[in-house]
């Protein structure tokens, strides 16, 4: 009898091992379920008052698009007047300037009078010391290390901006949204939250994934900068400007990819549509 | 093996003559992918997807060996080194996102090329070993794409790695060294990546020859088809060459074309943001994610959410891995003698659940673990496990299936050989009416 029972169990071992897994699911979906009912999520500040990144349009967007080399000029001299004191663009070298059109006289002179110098050592003894940048640097870092930037700013660490536009969800319009967001903590957050209120220190900005964001409002007031190109350095142009700058930033190579990309396709369509004819010529006639 | 009919190799120019009487590996390739091999003449575009699967290998292989040139891989270097090969290496950014998007394209077309076996049941007898080595093929796959995301040692790559090393401590009692042992030490770092790149390299290869021993074991009983009716006579089936390379060519452009949209215009829409976050082992992404082929997997990795018996964690490591290794088992759990699902209505229906279940399980495993999600996966993984393991067994028993073709040229005369994808859907009247 028993020795039977066995031998139909392990005939339908895979009905057993499928119900076991299916019932353990609906023992996890019932306590999942009893869970919510018992102890509903309860609503977070960063839930309700989280906001999803402002809409920009920049000229680089889609696949014809390319950069608007004076707006990268303006971002670059917004990077170099407001971010720089505190960013990096490890990832950046001077010579790359040229891509925004500086030419080589301009990108030896934004290197060698930018306000950090590049680390070094002194020839003579050995003991470190710095020189002046020359094209071929890396933009040099704005802390030496980050226990030196977690000291300089309240116990945090300012991102480099190298990657920066793709390395948050949203990319350049989430920068966009966070420089122009700040604003004052909503009354009826601290009312329904009063736990969320903003601590000491921190900065109330809705596009911060937290809400508190310990960078303090970089663009301040209108003609923060003075644009060489005689465009108004609104808090929104500039904003927008150091954005796509930050898109050439982590992605120098986007023209020449979209360029790349519309030769490869029509090539590659020319070549399908052949590959097609191909097919259909040998296919004629055979029934199938 | 071949079919009696089959052409026969015949070099004309003495060259090959001489070549093919001391190496006939010129007669080899002419009987795999040539004029020698006999195809079924109803063969819809669904059976593209093993050689684009094919392809894409290819392009990662070459793509890869080059990237490999310029990477380093140490944790010190390893994200800067990819940095530099975006922004210093000529065509870095090529090579780069071709391979990154490359590895997407591989998965999809796998994941076409499974389902259109599951559909026309390319599993059964005689062709139970190509679907094993397929599996075994689509296990080390997903090894070899795991391994190489974590390579450029971005946030999701750490965190990644961390995540699926960690399935291992769930093994009860000896769990915790075996995952030290795999990483080289407590968490990932320096080791855990060398060993990867290592295998990274390596694994790439062994899916060849298993490619290889795949294509091999297909050619013992030639290729199924839509209406999953062996061929019987020479009019049933055309030479690979030019037939099949002519349609697969023109698969292959279409291919090439999404491939190419992914890569030149969106070539991180299916990363990751956070992936671009140099590894830091004191910041935990907010939300782990894997990359969106492994969704279905890790949904049902953490729909198990409680401890019966064994604790959740080792259900749902236990669950995940089974979810993949039923696979093995199934030309077994499917008794019908009926391969294609044209013929058969039940199974068919529970093939598009199955379809619109692993959907579901996908969306759930790249949404953050929330209870909806949670409960939505939880029913969709129950639901998986109850297609291979209960109703398919079930329904292969009890179904009656549509009248078959006496052959495939019969079907091809009558329009029903499911060589359009138009009458695959409406073949036959419904079973009830017979």
């Amino acid at each position: 009898m028993i020795s039977s029972l066995f031998r139909l169990a392990l005939r339908n071992l895979n009905i057993l091992i499928g119900l076991a897994f299916a019932g353990v699911l609906m023992l996890a979906l019932i306590t999942t379920v009893y869970g919510l009912i018992t102890e509903p999520a309860a609503p977070t500040a960063e839930h309700e008052f989280h906001r999803e990144h402002k809409p920009l349009k920049l000229a680089s967007d889609g696949p014809f698009g390319q950069f608007d080399r004076q707006q990268l000029q303006r971002g670059f001299q917004v990077y170099k007047e407001v971010c720089a004191a505190c960013h990096s663009l490890r990832l950046v070298a001077f010579r790359n300037l040229e891509d925004l059109g500086y030419n080589e006289a301009e990108v030896k002179a934004i290197a060698t009078q930018w306000a950090i110098q590049q680390p070094s050592i002194n020839p003579e003894t050995g003991e470190t010391a710095t020189r002046a940048n020359i094209p071929s640097d890396r933009f040099p870092l704005a802390f030496a290390n980050d226990v030196a930037a977690r000291a300089a700013n309240n116990n945090a660490i300012p991102p480099d901006l190298s990657l920066i536009t793709k390395a948050r969800e949203g990319g350049a319009a989430y920068i966009y949204s966070l420089l122009t967001g700040y604003q004052n903590q909503p009354a009826e957050l601290v009312h329904e939250f009063p736990g969320a209120k903003t601590p000491e220190g921190l900065h109330y900005n809705p596009y911060f994934p937290n809400l508190n964001i310990a960078m303090p409002p970089p663009l301040t007031s209108n003609d923060q900068v003075t644009y060489q190109d005689g465009t108004r350095a609104t808090i929104d142009q500039m904003a927008k400007d150091v954005s796509a700058f930050l898109v050439w930033t982590a992605e120098p190579n986007l023209e020449t990819r979209h360029q790349a990309g519309l030769a490869t396709i029509l090539f590659l369509l020319i070549f399908t549509l052949l590959t097609f004819g191909a097919y259909r010529n040998i296919w004629r006639g055979v029934k199938h | 093996m071949s079919f009696p009919w089959a052409q026969h190799y015949a070099p004309k120019h003495p060259l090959m003559q001489w070549v093919d009487s001391r190496l006939p590996l010129p007669r080899f390739v002419y009987n795999a992918i040539g004029g020698g091999y006999p195809v079924p003449r109803n063969l819809n575009y669904f059976w593209n997807f093993g050689i684009m699967a094919g392809a894409a290998l290819m392009i990662q292989i070459v793509t890869g060996i080059v990237l490999a040139m310029h990477y380093a891989a140490n944790g010190a270097v390893a994200f800067d080194s990819v940095e530099s090969i975006m922004r210093d290496v000529n065509a870095g950014w090529f090579l780069r996102y071709a391979h990154a998007n490359g590895a997407s394209m591989f998965l999809a077309v796998v994941y076409i090329h499974i389902f259109r076996g599951l559909y026309y049941g390319s599993y059964k007898a005689p062709r139970e070993m190509v679907w094993l080595l397929g599996v075994v093929i689509f296990l080390l796959l997903m090894a070899t794409a795991f391994m190489g995301y974590v390579l450029p040692w971005g946030q999701m790559s750490f965190w990644g790695a961390q995540v699926i090393t960690g399935f291992f401590s769930a093994i009860p009692g000896i769990g915790e060294t075996i995952r030290i042992w795999l990483l080289g030490g407590y968490a990932p770092d320096n080791a855990a990546l060398n060993r990867f790149f290592s295998l990274h390299y390596l694994l790439p290869f062994v899916i060849l020859g298993v490619i290889i021993l795949h294509i091999w074991a297909l050619h013992i009983p030639g290729s199924g088809n839509p209406t999953g009716v062996e061929v019987k006579a020479e009019q049933d089936t055309v030479p690979f060459h030019p037939y099949y390379t002519a349609k697969d060519g023109f698969g292959l452009g279409v291919f090439l074309i999404v491939f190419a949209a992914l890569l030149f215009f969106a070539p991180n829409y299916l990363g990751h943001a956070d992936n671009y976050i140099p590894a830091n082992p004191l910041s935990t992404p907010a939300h782990i994610v894997p990359e969106w082929y492994f969704w279905p997997f890790y949904a049902i990795l953490r729909a198990f959410t409680v401890d019966f018996i064994i604790p959740a964690k080792l259900w749902g490591v236990l669950a995940m891995f089974g979810s993949i290794l039923l696979l093995f088992f199934l030309p077994w759990l499917d008794r019908s003698p009926v391969r294609s699902a044209n013929f058969r209505p039940m199974y068919r229906t529970l093939f598009w659940v199955l379809v619109a279940d692993v959907l579901v399980l996908g969306f759930c495993g790249g949404a953050p673990a929330e209870p909806a999600y949670i409960i939505a996966s939880q029913i969709a993984a129950a639901y998986y496990f109850l297609h291979f393991l209960v109703l398919v067994p079930i329904v292969s028993a009890l179904e009656r299936p549509r009248p078959l073709p006496n052959s495939i040229t019969e079907a091809v005369l009558e329009g029903k050989s499911g060589s359009r994808m138009r009458e695959t859907a409406v073949t036959g009247a419904p079973a009830a009416a017979e």
